[in-house]
């Protein structure tokens, strides 16, 4: 069979990736687990959301009702649904941790500029993905967090009007609005996402892993293949029996049907990865200065984002492989900030 | 010798200003079939403004039989949600629904006697004027008038 498969494909590059990928070993190698791992949920994602389409049916007056239907008539719909909510929660969290640790670690320098800015970008999608989905069960929630959602890029002056626009498909939130996020959570999110991801992990074995500066490896790197692999393997069992447990234990919910016409709920929080700006928006006052403060929140953001993404090009220090304490000041302080407003939010 | 001298250059000459020509000949036509497909997509995912959806006259918004005072109804007035408050002191107001924050719909506390935004914890008086949280502008208000038990708010008579 390989070699019938040998003589008409050319499997010789493959063995020999394969034989000479490896991982460099030091202090900070636990980290290199997270891409991995984020890679696994992520086909999760696919493999449940491709099953959840075989029933969904987008629509104002479908959408929500196909929703109960899965969770309550069909077969482990409960099942899948709930995998692919917890799924996409702890997704976030592991590409969050997978980007922060590879900035501490300075994997961003010098060549791996782009490898960086493919794990930005996709970080973003993923937010993305998560935002569109959060619509499509159509229940109170879900419409209230999309109108605050879609208002706050509403926000930004100059392009936030014809941003909302674009999102809402109209001046509100309405069928047309769910039209357009399912299309974006089904069809243009995955193929933009496997297009990064495909870039990603070319660059990846391209470049092989980074080694943060400073740092002294330990003995001789372990081969990827079957080492690490297995190692990988093993993660992502414990990760499959965590989601199964979770959806179980704690199955995704469905609120009451979206009513346009009725008050937000009380209790209304977003998903846990946009506790950081809620409780931002939350605490800025009406005014800053002459601006309002939703655009000032939504903007300083934006900046933080963006400074975030360019920072392969900003920290010149770690660029010519010196350690780069600044940067990682700074990094830290970020993250207690984001962690800290989540965490506030969370017990608020 | 001496033709080709005359005529090589000038053979070059034109030759490269042939190919330049076709060269902006070629890039224009790129760029405007490019903008030919663009342009309609563009048209086409930013929708049309529709008609505003606004209430045509007054639109019957409770019984007032039903709201004992200091309570508060929420009500579609054409295509969006508006407040409907009887003030503890006995006042009939009417409002938008949208918070002028990021367009949650507020509710009427009853503990408190305010309207509130619960998205970001923010407040308006029973004037509809922001006085807490983040909301960076007062309730548009509607007017109200009592026929009998019945309760009619118009849009188009909007005060403020």
């Amino acid at each position: 069979m390989w070699t019938w498969l040998d003589e008409r494909v050319g499997l010789e590059p493959l063995t020999h990736l394969a034989a000479q990928k490896v991982v460099p070993r030091h202090r900070y190698s636990i980290f290199y687990y997270l891409g991995g791992m984020a890679l696994f949920l992520f086909i999760i994602q696919l493999g449940t959301g491709l099953l959840l389409l075989l029933y969904y049916e987008p629509g104002v007056s479908t959408a929500y009702e196909s929703v109960k239907r899965i969770s309550g008539e069909i077969p482990f719909g409960w099942l899948i649904r709930s995998i692919h909510r917890w799924s996409a929660d702890i997704f976030i969290g592991v590409l969050a941790l997978h980007m922060f640790t590879a900035y501490l670690m300075k994997a961003y320098r010098r060549p791996r500029e782009l490898t960086w800015l493919t794990g930005v970008a996709a970080f973003g999608l993923a937010l993305a993905f998560g935002f569109s989905g959060y619509l499509l069960p159509w229940d109170e929630i879900a419409f209230f967090a999309t109108s605050v959602g879609t208002a706050v890029a509403g926000a930004f002056p100059l392009v936030g009007e014809p941003l909302l626009q674009l999102l809402r498909g109209g001046e509100d939130v309405t069928g047309a609005t769910l039209a357009r996020f399912f299309a974006l959570h089904v069809v243009v999110l995955p193929f933009a996402a496997l297009a990064l991801l495909g870039i990603h992990l070319l660059l990846v074995q391209k470049h092989g892993m980074s080694v943060p500066p400073g740092v002294a490896e330990k003995g001789r790197a372990r081969p990827f293949f079957p080492d690490f692999l297995m190692h990988d393997l093993v993660g992502w069992t414990l990760a499959l029996a965590l989601l199964a447990a979770l959806a179980a234990l704690l199955p995704a919910e469905l609120g009451p049907k979206a009513n346009p016409f009725a008050s937000a709920p009380p209790e209304i929080k977003p998903e846990w990865y946009f506790y950081a700006p809620f409780q931002q928006l939350k605490m800025i006052p009406a005014f800053v200065g002459p601006f309002e403060g939703e655009a000032v929140g939504a903007v300083g953001f934006a900046i933080l984002g963006l400074l975030f993404a360019l920072v392969p090009f900003l920290d010149r220090q770690a660029a010519r492989g010196e350690r780069s304490p600044a940067f990682t000041v700074a990094g830290w302080i970020v993250f207690v900030y984001l962690v800290g407003l989540t965490c506030y939010a969370w017990l608020h | 010798m001496a033709e080709t001298d005359r005529e090589g250059p000038t053979a070059g000459g034109e030759g490269r200003s042939r190919r330049s020509f076709l060269d902006w000949l070629l890039g224009f036509s790129a760029i405007g079939t490019l903008a030919a497909i663009v342009y309609p997509v563009l048209q086409f995912v930013f929708p049309p403004p529709r008609a505003k959806g606004r209430a045509k006259g007054a639109v019957l918004a409770a019984q007032a039989s039903e709201m004992p005072p200091g309570s508060g109804k929420i009500f579609p007035l054409g295509t969006r949600p508006a407040i409907l408050v009887h003030t503890p002191d006995g006042k009939w107001r009417a409002f938008s629904a949208k918070c002028t924050h990021l367009s949650c719909t507020v509710r009427y506390r009853e503990d408190v006697h305010m309207i509130w935004c619960p998205c970001h914890d923010g407040g308006f008086d029973l004037t509809g004027k922001n006085v807490s949280g983040p909301p960076p502008a007062p309730l548009p208000e509607h007017a109200v008038v009592i026929k009998g038990d019945e309760v009619y708010v118009s849009e188009e008579a909007q005060v403020g």
